[in-house]
């Protein structure tokens, strides 16, 4: 069969790259300041964000506080990566997360292949073995990849520099986004199977659980150079406009096709009626692993990319207060709505920091923080289903096919011709 | 009271004949100190229309829910197609062939009429993750095989011009015929029906027994019911098992049920039972 690609998914391809390409050129021209680009950046990480926790919270019903975890785990995984081979000059980074991104990955898919076939085992045994190999994995892949440091050093350096920077750049994001999916994989495990209100607590707990992780990272978790609660400094800033948005292009046809596919719509279901679900044949533990992780996925993805917008990172950004965020967004972009979220991620980014920061009279900046409750606040009194409800631009709706007609209804009426009424 | 229900269909040539499609033996559910079920016997042959009546808390949706794996039996065996299924989850009881509709309509509420029947069908979709992310030749293909699917299934309930609503704004009688479609459109073998008449008016109640008889010709269905409107049950079922707290009571075609003392106890109570006992008499002494 062939494909032809649909007349929306090229008509959004081709707007996409043309407002990229716009924002590229008033960049680089200096008619958007440093300021408003950075500002746009943070709307696109915002975006790749929500995206992400509107897969777990919009489509899939499992409120989720943990979203911010994630995206603290890519910021400090992928900023640690490229810090070493800036600064550092030392492939350590890159290979160990490398591989230990891949052995725990393959750990997983062997272990859940080992405990299908063992029936009605409980999750928190699950978790269990799953922990045991996680750490075994680890272990193995620092062993190994220790061994590989610097054969990869030199491969890298004779690279051309600029070229090494941007590879080890884009290797951290992604693995970034691995590392991030793996460990919302294994705490998944036991939470997933709460119901709903209890999850957000669990995932919660997460959120605090890495923020003080991360104030301690120098002495408790051994990385030096991310300097604990004095904040990580020095990592190379190297989130260009045109990274984040092809990222937020690529999460964007992801998120749509996962969709608009028989998964999307399983997924949807377990949101509408778990016990349905269920005896319609849908597996909703899976359903609810596979948007989670994919969710924590997008996470890590966009928690790399922000690490090196600035250049700086520091715990408190972490804090679980800043994980209402990307839920502020969903809930005001409309849950349940991809358009929605990526429009009030840009509209969060933009006013928050950028209109609000410029319209209030001087000396009143902080007074941004009273005002953008107070727009939060009418605007659930006016339009409490979000910004946009459930619209999709056409690229993200779904086509209806046409209803079936003759052919079939000549069948049925004239085989059995009063079986229905109505 | 002996086991009743042995006889096949007559179409029913070779094979299944003495192996019961579902055979459910010393089933027993206890919450706390109650028990919901308790000795619960029930065997249903290919092809059967078999029904499950009771009064009210008797305990029939309890069984349902035991079958169909919501609840995992304290004792006892359900067997499908001679494989056990007690304790199974849910869904994989449903791929195994059973489906069954809610008593208190369950649809997926926020969607579309089509979605809700293409939903059901996700297990055969036939196509995985990576297909569908990357929008392969093969994802296009298999999706518009189940879109003319379920299109398929809701035209046969006359809901094909009503694919684009939100499922929960159509009527309440186009909802119990969804509910019904949704449930086809998991592609079971052995349908369980819970109540699907409630709180329909005479002439909706009618065209779903028309519908009952269409869809078990046309799908060759297997049909287990739960109903309270006696005209239903006594109109379709060839086999009814009376339950009342949580015990069969009795068993037998329509006939034998309705003139079953033990039935009339259950439902009207004692003194009702004697004076239609007395009636009976009565009447065959004039006759």
């Amino acid at each position: 069969m062939k494909i032809r690609p649909q007349r929306t998914t090229i008509g959004f391809l081709v707007i996409a790259v043309l407002v990229i390409a716009t924002i590229q050129v008033l960049i680089n021209t200096q008619i958007l300041s440093n300021f408003w680009a950075t500002l746009l950046r943070i709307g696109a990480v915002m975006a790749i964000v929500s995206l992400g926790l509107n897969l777990i919270y919009g489509f899939n019903g499992q409120f989720s506080l943990g979203q911010w975890a994630f995206y603290a785990i890519g910021a400090y995984s992928a900023a640690d990566v490229t810090f070493r081979w800036s600064t550092m000059n030392s492939a350590s980074g890159v290979v160990i997360l490398l591989f230990v991104t891949t052995f725990i990955g393959m750990s997983y898919l062997w272990i859940a292949r080992l405990v299908r076939q063992v029936k009605g085992i409980d999750p928190l045994s699950a978790f269990a073995i799953y922990l045991v190999g996680t750490i075994f994995a680890g272990y193995l892949a620092v062993m190994i990849g220790k061994e590989v440091i610097d054969p990869a050093t030199t491969f890298l350096a004779s690279l051309p520099a600029g070229f090494a920077m941007q590879l080890v750049f884009v290797l951290a994001v992604l693995m970034a986004g691995v590392l991030a999916a793996e460990i919302s994989y294994l705490f998944g495990l036991p939470i997933l199977t709460l119901g709903s209100d209890y999850f957000g607590i669990a995932t919660l707990g997460l959120t605090i659980i890495v923020k003080v992780l991360l104030d301690n990272s120098d002495t408790l978790l051994g990385f030096p150079e991310m300097k604990g609660a004095r904040g990580m400094v020095g990592i190379p800033k190297l989130t260009s406009w045109l990274w984040v948005a092809s990222f937020l292009v690529l999460v964007i046809i992801v998120t749509r096709n996962l969709l608009h596919s028989s998964a999307g719509r399983a997924i949807v279901a377990v949101r509408e009626d778990e016990i349905a679900s269920k005896a319609m044949g849908i597996d909703i533990a899976f359903q609810k692993t596979l948007t989670f992780v994919l969710g924590s996925f997008f996470a890590g993805l966009a928690g790399g990319l922000y690490a090196h917008i600035n250049g700086f990172l520091h715990p408190n950004t972490f804090n679980f207060i800043k994980s209402f965020d990307p839920m502020i967004i969903i809930v005001f972009g409309g849950l349940g709505s991809v358009s929605g979220t990526v429009i009030a991620s840009f509209t969060w980014a933009l006013v928050l920091e950028g209109f609000l920061r410029l319209w209030l009279p001087d000396g009143f900046e902080t007074w941004r923080f009273v005002v953008y409750p107070l727009l939060l606040l009418v605007m659930m009194l006016l339009r409490p289903q979000g910004l946009l409800g459930t619209f999709e631009f056409p690229f993200l709706k779904q086509i209806l096919p046409k209803p079936l007609q003759s052919k079939i209804m000549a069948d049925k009426t004239s085989s059995e011709n009063s079986a229905i009424g109505g | 009271m002996s086991q009743t229900m042995q006889a096949a269909p007559s179409s029913d040539v070779s094979s299944a004949i003495d192996t019961p499609m579902l055979e459910i033996k010393g089933l027993l559910k206890q919450f706390g100190g109650l028990k919901a079920v308790k000795d619960f016997d029930l065997s249903i042959h290919q092809g059967e229309l078999v029904g499950l009546i009771g009064p009210n808390g008797a305990g029939k949706t309890t069984v349902f829910n035991l079958i169909t794996g919501i609840y995992v039996p304290t004792a006892g065996s359900i067997k499908y197609c001679n494989d056990s299924i007690a304790g199974l989850p849910p869904h994989e009881i449903t791929q195994k062939g059973i489906a069954r509709t809610f008593q208190n309509i369950r649809l997926f509420p926020n969607l579309t009429v089509l979605d809700n029947v293409r939903i059901a069908y996700h297990p055969h979709a036939g196509y995985g993750l990576f297909d569908a992310i990357l929008h392969t030749g093969k994802y296009f293909q298999l999706e518009k095989e189940l879109t003319e699917r379920a299109q398929e299934f809701l035209a046969v309930f006359s809901l094909h011009d009503r694919q684009g609503e939100i499922a929960k704004n159509l009527p309440y009688g186009e909802q119990r015929r969804l509910e019904i479609a949704r449930a086809l459109a998991a592609t079971p073998e052995l349908l369980l029906l819970d109540e699907p008449a409630a709180g329909m008016n005479p002439g909706e109640v009618a065209s779903l027994m028309d519908l009952i008889h269409f869809i078990r010709e046309k799908f060759k269905l297997t049909i287990l019911l739960i109903e309270h409107q006696m005209r239903v049950v006594m109109g379709i079922c060839e086999w009814i098992t009376v339950m009342d707290f949580g015990e069969v009571i009795s068993r037998g075609d329509p006939e034998e049920i309705q003139n079953d003392p033990r039935v009339i106890e259950a439902y009207l109570g004692r003194g009702a039972a004697a004076l239609s006992q007395r009636l009976r008499e009565k009447r065959s002494d004039v006759a």
